[in-house]
């Protein structure tokens, strides 16, 4: 009965207008996370690439990922999709931050029009997230990452589970969008207890390892930062060669008429195709979008993930890499050699294994029926992979989809060599758990990092090596005849020299031990506050202390 | 006298240097919302919208970052006006209090010898209390405490933008200029103005407008 109110070109129009909604979601969300300040710029005229006429760009892998989750379908009654932020310490003691939830709930506004009023909903509706994405606490979490933890971010489609965020968590809400097939609902659940934890920590200690995370995957072009700069859409008019392959996969400009709102008229432009001139059409809803796409879809080439890659290389915990997908209006972007187009080819994405299906076509571009003209859904086999690997399983089913930073920029190592890395003083109260051993770790160990100068670095190195205190990285100094200036000292009835000497190598600190007890850290952080409550309460007794030592 | 102009009110208390950043940041959150991109208007009364971009902008004061519109003409606006509160309130007297209002109009026009009405629909306004904070301890404590307090802002801003409640109706090409300010080359916000008020240490108000703050730096 639903959709008889609802003109089928309205449904399609719908449709892709939740599809790329949430994908615009996801790419706003992660973008938001990637702990660097977002900058696109405006453009007035419309580029034909810009979803609800905001610039947001595509990070392909993102995309990917989001597509793979949503394997077709989009968000319905109890089919939500879900991006879900955790961050990860050096140690590899990971902790759920937010769950980002786009839900659909039944509440239908038959009236709303489709195609004018929904869509610049959603825009506003965007222009929020963009605006929440920047006041819950894992933003600024996000903005300090790098050196003692990486903040990761999963989706998954379905039941939204928020029982990892711990007891307390907080929501706010985005917004809503009523459509006449349910309403659109946009929200955020954090954890709050990192309040406790925030930023201040973080700033207080200096950088042990001096590496910068960098983004997820290689990019083709190494030179440029990964998330392009303001001024990254020079070349964008002329319909030629595109820098990026970070354009958005359709075309969506839209015009809208400022008749009465039944007279809603689409153009598409497809500027940046082999089709200069604008397709225009003059009927009342005609469904442009879907016949535009009907020439685009059928050649153009998205390259997914086998279901069978899936767990071969996440397994390793490495970037989901793909083979540079294609986006229907630049069929020349490819990454990859031998594509159509006049486009030089450009060095290929290290996927494992999905060398193979950047030679593979596909038909349209998921499983939403746009239009008549695009052959029907044969697609719709191709579930990528299973979408009920979104639940939250094993730690094991969590690394499938966990996209993990990637070395970046300075650092020489290539990423096969993962290891572990110097572990943070803050974090050791978090004991570890059997945490995978060094190639699954996200944290590179510095090339010859002039800060490990802790003598307690020796010991705090490896975990692999059960706790031994080797302090290989102090063998290559020798400290002969040390007299220091200055290094006499009443407390202690020994110099500094052979305070260092013998303190050199320290035996490992219990608490770093894998014998002692997991305690999960999310216990460890809830009892924060308390500790933190003590630790004001006797202030007078610390600064006594300081006293003392001055 | 607006028939239906929401109106909004927001209060914050800031130390002085942070009055700035703050006022920025929730004019432009609002106005991030209240932007599209330039209209196009072509035949058969069609038009199509060019696209915002988006920043993000760190605050040097407060622990806080927001996103604004990618438009520099924009954002010379609102620091001009935002300026010339912050000189007001410095200005006025050691009470330090005072509130700024954005507020968006529709141009209705009248026949000669009438002038144009301008027509109210919106209006927010930020109270602002400045504090004097006595050593940098208190200082950074504000620092964080004004961050979150404008992390509640930015989130009341949404809702209220959530509710959907009236926005003018997309204008033809003949009328666009009596709901948007089509003056910026890249984004058109909504017709808006800007005017702040100081109350002075006795409690009354000194009213300053400043009418079309974009013409105004344009013409500088």
């Amino acid at each position: 009965a639903m959709d008889t109110d609802l003109s089928s070109q309205d449904r399609k129009d719908l449709d892709k207008f939740i599809k790329f909604f949430a994908l615009k979601t996801v790419q706003v969300i992660v973008q938001a996370r990637l702990g660097e300040k977002i900058c696109t710029r405006s453009s007035s005229s419309p580029t034909g690439s810009d979803w609800f006429n905001l610039a947001i760009k595509d990070i392909p892998e993102v995309t990917h990922e989001a597509k793979k989750a949503l394997a077709g379908q989009l968000p319905a009654v109890g089919r939500s999709m879900c991006v879900e932020i955790s961050l990860k310490t050096s140690e590899g003691d990971s902790m759920e931050l937010e769950i980002w939830c786009l839900e659909m709930n039944e509440k239908c506004d038959k009236e709303i029009k489709v195609s004018y009023t929904v869509y610049n909903r959603l825009s506003l509706l965007l222009k929020s997230l963009l605006a929440i994405t920047r006041v819950t606490p894992a933003y600024r979490l996000s903005r300090k990452q790098g050196h003692e933890y990486v903040i990761l971010y999963r989706i998954y489609f379905g039941e939204v589970q928020l029982s990892g965020l711990g007891e307390g968590f907080q929501t706010v809400r985005v917004g809503t969008v009523g459509t006449p097939v349910g309403t659109i609902t946009l929200s955020c659940a954090y954890r709050i207890n990192l309040a406790f934890m925030s930023t201040r920590q973080f700033e207080r200690t200096p950088p042990i390892m001096g590496i910068i995370i960098d983004h997820f995957v290689d990019r083709p072009y190494p030179s440029s930062s990964p998330m392009h700069p303001c001024n990254y859409r020079g070349g964008e008019d002329n319909g030629a060669v595109y820098p990026t392959v970070e354009d958005s996969q359709e075309v969506c400009t839209t015009s809208f008429s400022t008749s009465p709102p039944s007279q809603c008229v689409f153009t598409v432009t497809k500027a940046h195709f082999q089709t200069p001139s604008p397709v225009v059409t003059d009927t009342l809803k005609v469904p442009v979008m879907g016949l535009a796409f009907s020439h685009q879809l059928s050649s153009s080439r998205l390259s997914y993930q086998p279901a069978a890659l899936g767990v071969g290389s996440a397994d390793m915990g490495y970037p989901v890499l793909f083979a540079g997908g294609l986006n229907a209006a630049h069929p020349h972007q490819l990454i990859g050699p031998g594509k159509e187009g006049g486009v030089p080819p450009v060095p290929s994405q290290p996927a494992h294994g999905t060398q193979a299906d950047q030679e593979r076509m596909c038909t349209p571009l998921d499983g939403v029926h746009y239009s008549a003209a695009t052959p029907s859904s044969s697609e719709d086999t191709e579930t990528v992979s299973n979408s009920s690997e979104g639940k939250c399983g094993s730690p094991h089913d969590l690394l499938e989809t966990i996209f993990i930073r990637k070395v970046g920029a300075f650092v020489n190592k290539p990423i096969n060599q993962v290891t572990m890395a110097n572990l943070d003083i803050p974090f050791a109260m978090f004991a570890p758990k059997n945490v995978e051993l060094e190639d699954s770790d996200p944290m590179v160990n510095p090339p010859d990092s002039p800060e490990t100068e802790s003598p307690l670095q020796g010991s705090l190195h490896s975990e692999g090596s059960s706790g031994s205190s080797t302090g290989n990285t102090q063998d290559d100094f020798v400290m002969i005849d040390f007299k220091p200036a200055f290094s006499k000292d009443d407390i202690l009835p020994m110099d500094l020299g052979t305070f260092y000497r013998e303190f050199q190598n320290p035996p490992q600190l219990s608490s770093l031990s894998i014998d002692i007890g997991a305690q999960s850290m999310a216990e460890d952080l809830d009892s924060l506050p308390e500790k933190l409550a003590v630790h004001e309460k006797n202030v007078k007794e610390f600064d006594a202390f300081v006293e003392t030592l001055q | 006298p607006a028939m239906n102009c929401r109106a909004e009110v927001l209060e914050v208390s800031v130390e002085g240097r942070q009055v700035e950043e703050a006022m920025l940041a929730v004019l432009h959150t609002v106005l991030l919302h209240r932007s599209t991109g330039k209209f196009h208007y072509k035949k058969e009364g069609t038009y199509s919208i060019g696209t915002v971009g988006t920043q993000d902008v760190d605050c040097d004061f407060i622990d806080f970052a927001y996103v604004r519109v990618s438009s520099e003409e924009l954002d010379r606006a609102l620091r001009k006006a935002v300026g010339e509160f912050k000189d007001a309130l410095r200005s006025s007297g050691s009470d330090g209090m005072g509130q700024i209002s954005l507020e968006f109009y529709q141009k209705k026009k009248s026949r000669w010898p009438f002038s144009d009405e301008c027509i109210p629909w919106e209006l927010w306004t930020i109270k602002v209390n400045v504090v004097n904070l006595a050593n940098e301890q208190e200082r950074q404590i504000c620092r964080e405490k004004v961050g979150e307090k404008l992390c509640e802002k930015i989130i009341n801003i949404v809702e209220v933008m959530n509710r959907h409640e009236y926005l003018p109706k997309m204008p033809t090409q003949s009328e666009v200029d009596n709901v948007f300010d089509t003056s910026l080359k890249d984004v058109q916000p909504y017709l808006y103005k800007i005017s702040y008020q100081i109350t002075d240490s006795l409690g009354t108000s000194v009213t300053t407008t400043m009418r079309r703050l974009i013409k105004d730096t344009l013409a500088l």
